[in-house]
């Protein structure tokens, strides 16, 4: 019976490691494979963790796997936020089909200043459309 | 099919085409920021090979290099996002 639910965790986190490595490559841009892998490799890590958890069973690897568990989600998702607010400062451009750009023409790419909050307070003339198509 | 089998021939393989496709994202990335994720996506699934060969062969140290792993993908993905931000500001 533990055997069987062991395979079926491990088997689960393998199948989302596996789906997120694949959009990792289909994926069209930065951002999205940024957000795919904050997304799906967390469950995948922490499935597979918990499948190792249930193998050992002792009470200091179970805390230690509980552990890692909460380190990956925790950092995965702020790795990926700075990423991503890297790769938009350094404008790598977006990819076409993006709907929304709520960052557009509330940034400044000279100063790294960001005017989000009050947008009528900015000085500079910027470049960007407000429809978030990069020029 | 016992349990060890089970993993030899299941899970292992696919853990090793997850690696091969994301190490083709790392080579072909057009931008510093794709390589970096990919990165950050390699460190993952080497934590999960680190569980599986720990449970194979039932040596539950090795779930600290697994803890190490993660510390270092963290700061590595960090520290290079930083160094993305500030190399176009000069």
């Amino acid at each position: 019976m533990k055997e069987v639910i062991i395979m079926i965790c491990s088997t689960v986190g393998a199948l989302f490691i596996l789906s997120t490595s694949v959009a990792m490559l289909r994926q069209p841009d930065v951002y999205l494979r940024i957000s795919v892998t904050a997304k799906a490799s967390t469950l995948g890590v922490g499935m597979i963790l918990l499948a190792a958890a249930i193998y050992f069973e002792a009470f200091p690897v179970v805390s230690r796997i509980l552990a890692i568990i909460l380190f990956i989600f925790l950092t995965v998702t702020i790795a990926g936020h700075m990423l991503a607010k890297a790769a938009y400062i350094t404008n790598i451009p977006v990819w076409k089909g993006t709907k929304i750009d709520e960052l557009a023409g509330k940034y400044d790419p000279e100063t790294h200043v960001l005017y989000s909050e009050s947008p009528d307070k900015n000085p500079a003339k910027l470049d960007k459309k407000p429809d978030g198509k990069l020029e | 099919m016992s349990f060890e089998n089970y993993f030899y021939w299941v899970i292992v393989p696919m853990l090793a085409v997850s690696v091969i496709l994301v190490f083709v994202r790392f080579l072909k990335g057009p931008s510093m920021a794709d390589r970096v994720i990919a990165l950050d996506m390699l460190f993952l699934v080497s934590i999960c090979i680190i569980a599986i060969f720990s449970m194979l062969f039932d040596q539950s140290t090795f779930l600290d290099i697994a803890m190490l792993f993660a510390l270092i993908a963290f700061f590595s993905t960090t520290v290079y996002a930083y160094y993305i931000e500030r190399k176009n500001k000069r």
